[in-house]
């Protein structure tokens, strides 16, 4: 079964998108501080927080987590949060990510997802899945 | 559930508690930490219309029809008593409520940018058109029924004495009331007109997003101390208002464009931001997707990345790690 690792803020918006996928998942801790180390293969999950000033997007703790090699190794994927609203920005998170990582950005979504984004994404993990 | 319950709901109570003595509020004491977030993400975004050339767009403007201009006016005075409203009212009336000093920090900061905005139309309107233009302009938005309609029901809510339903107003005002009048110039710089105007709309648009995320966020805050009987009946409110909403924003569309016949247009582009304000309330979308689904050149307008969503296994999506930016320059991103 595909397996997701997320990250979400205060708002929960990521959290509750990844819980009507209804796949195994496990929540990157809000606390930088707090680290944990995958052992599987995953897709990851994050919204996109720009400070509005450089180049920026994908969250501290997200960082904090990919900058263990561990967890970087078993990186398939990456799906990105965003709003539209921030125009060029839009997902940022997920294009740095899949640049750094070079992996897949597998999909785009708003918010906490819609019912469409719900099905699309989960058909594209079990396809994924599948190639492993 | 009448009334007399709301008026003693769980955040009611804690703010007449905190309403007793008078404190400086503390930043160096987050209780949220969203607060300082988003306080810091605004005041990042903050931006005057006189940075943006607009003068650059008069011989832009100049090649429109008179209608076209005409419709052009209409909405931006639309837009403007909208940003007043916020501005005056809207963002002013939530501090009450609040439930961290910094929450009311942060509406004073949303409230002042609301200000901003309602101006920079203004800006717009000097730098391309007539006295005499204006003026008729802002008369037809006093004397259009949906237009004051929208207005009045909003102002109706945020002069209640519900902290929730406030909330609710405000971030279907963010996060919804809005699009019908940024429609257009998304439309215009699809079109590759008034490019400059639509550089601060989406300087605007931005704006939104942030007050739309916080609003909705506090609402949510808000919920959590209710007990459930009463959060399904915010909940069905939620959709009642927006449904109500969005009948008068229907009209007032079509008031405005269907004299250039893109009616069905704007409504596509409605049901995909009325989606976006229940979701903000954390709230499940309504509209179904095939009727959410904006003009591609619209959504590219807004967000030139929107529809990159590749099916990789198709074989099309070879460009999915292509980035077009530079990398982040955080110390942390080095592998
Ligand atoms: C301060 C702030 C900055 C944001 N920056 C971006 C951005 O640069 N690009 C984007 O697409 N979305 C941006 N967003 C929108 C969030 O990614 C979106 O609301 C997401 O659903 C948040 O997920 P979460 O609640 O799980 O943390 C921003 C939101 C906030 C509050
Ligand atoms: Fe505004
Ligand atoms: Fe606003």
């Amino acid at each position: 079964m595909p397996r997701i690792v997320y990250f979400s803020n205060v708002s929960e918006n990521t959290k509750r998108f990844v819980e009507k996928l209804d796949l195994p998942a496990v929540r990157i801790p809000l606390q930088a501080s707090e680290q944990i180390e995958v052992a599987e293969p995953y897709v990851l999950v994050t919204p996109t927080y720009g400070n509005g000033k450089d180049e920026s997007g994908v969250p501290k703790q997200v960082i904090k987590f990919l900058n263990i090699k561990k967890n970087r190794d078993l990186i398939k994927g990456v799906i990105a949060a965003g709003n539209t609203n921030f125009g060029d920005k839009y997902c940022y998170a997920g294009e740095l990510i899949a640049k750094k990582c070079n992996v897949p950005l597998l999909y785009q979504f708003e918010l906490i997802g819609t019912p469409h984004d719900v099905t699309t994404v989960k058909e594209r993990m079990d396809l994924m899945w599948k190639q492993f | 559930m009448s009334d007399m319950l709301i008026s003693s709901s769980e955040s009611d109570k804690k703010m007449k508690l905190a309403s007793k003595i008078t404190r400086p509020v503390n930043w160096n004491k987050i209780e949220d930490p969203i607060d300082l977030e988003v306080w810091n993400r605004l005041t990042s975004n903050f931006w005057l219309p006189e940075k943006v050339p607009l003068s650059n767009d008069i011989p832009s403007w100049a090649t429109l029809r008179p209608e076209e201009q005409s419709l052009t006016m209409r909405v931006f005075t639309g837009l403007t008593l909208l940003d007043t409203i916020q501005g005056t009212v809207g963002a002013l009336t939530l501090i009450p409520d609040a439930l961290t000093m910094h929450e009311e920090a942060v509406y004073t900061n949303i409230s002042f940018m609301e200000s901003v905005h309602a101006k920079s139309y203004s800006s717009i309107f000097s730098t391309l058109s007539a006295t005499a233009e204006i003026d008729d302009a802002f008369r037809w938005s006093e004397e259009n029924v949906n237009l004051q309609r929208k207005a009045e029901i909003v102002l109706n809510y945020y002069r209640g004495d519900n902290p929730l339903k406030r909330k609710v107003a405000s971030t279907l005002l963010e996060s919804f009331l809005f699009y019908s009048g940024f429609y257009l110039p998304m439309y215009w710089s699809s079109r590759a007109k008034l490019t400059n105007t639509a550089d601060l709309i989406r300087l605007i648009i931005r704006d939104e997003a942030v007050h739309g995320y916080y609003v909705g966020y506090k609402f949510q805050k808000g919920m959590e101390l209710e007990t459930p009987a009463y959060r399904a009946e915010i909940k069905a409110y939620t959709y009642d208002l927006l449904l109500e909403l969005y009948e008068n924003e229907i009209k007032y569309s079509a008031d405005l464009y269907d004299p250039l016949g893109l009616t069905e247009d704007v409504k596509h582009f409605l049901h995909y931001n009325a989606n976006k304000a229940l979701m903000n309330l954390g709230f499940e979308a309504l509209f179904p997707h095939e009727s959410t689904q904006v003009n591609p050149a619209i959504m590219s307008a807004l967000s030139p990345n929107a529809d990159e969503n590749h099916d990789f296994f198709s074989g099309s999506g070879s460009s999915y790690v292509i980035g077009k930016h530079e990398a982040t320059k955080d110390e942390d991103w080095e592998f």
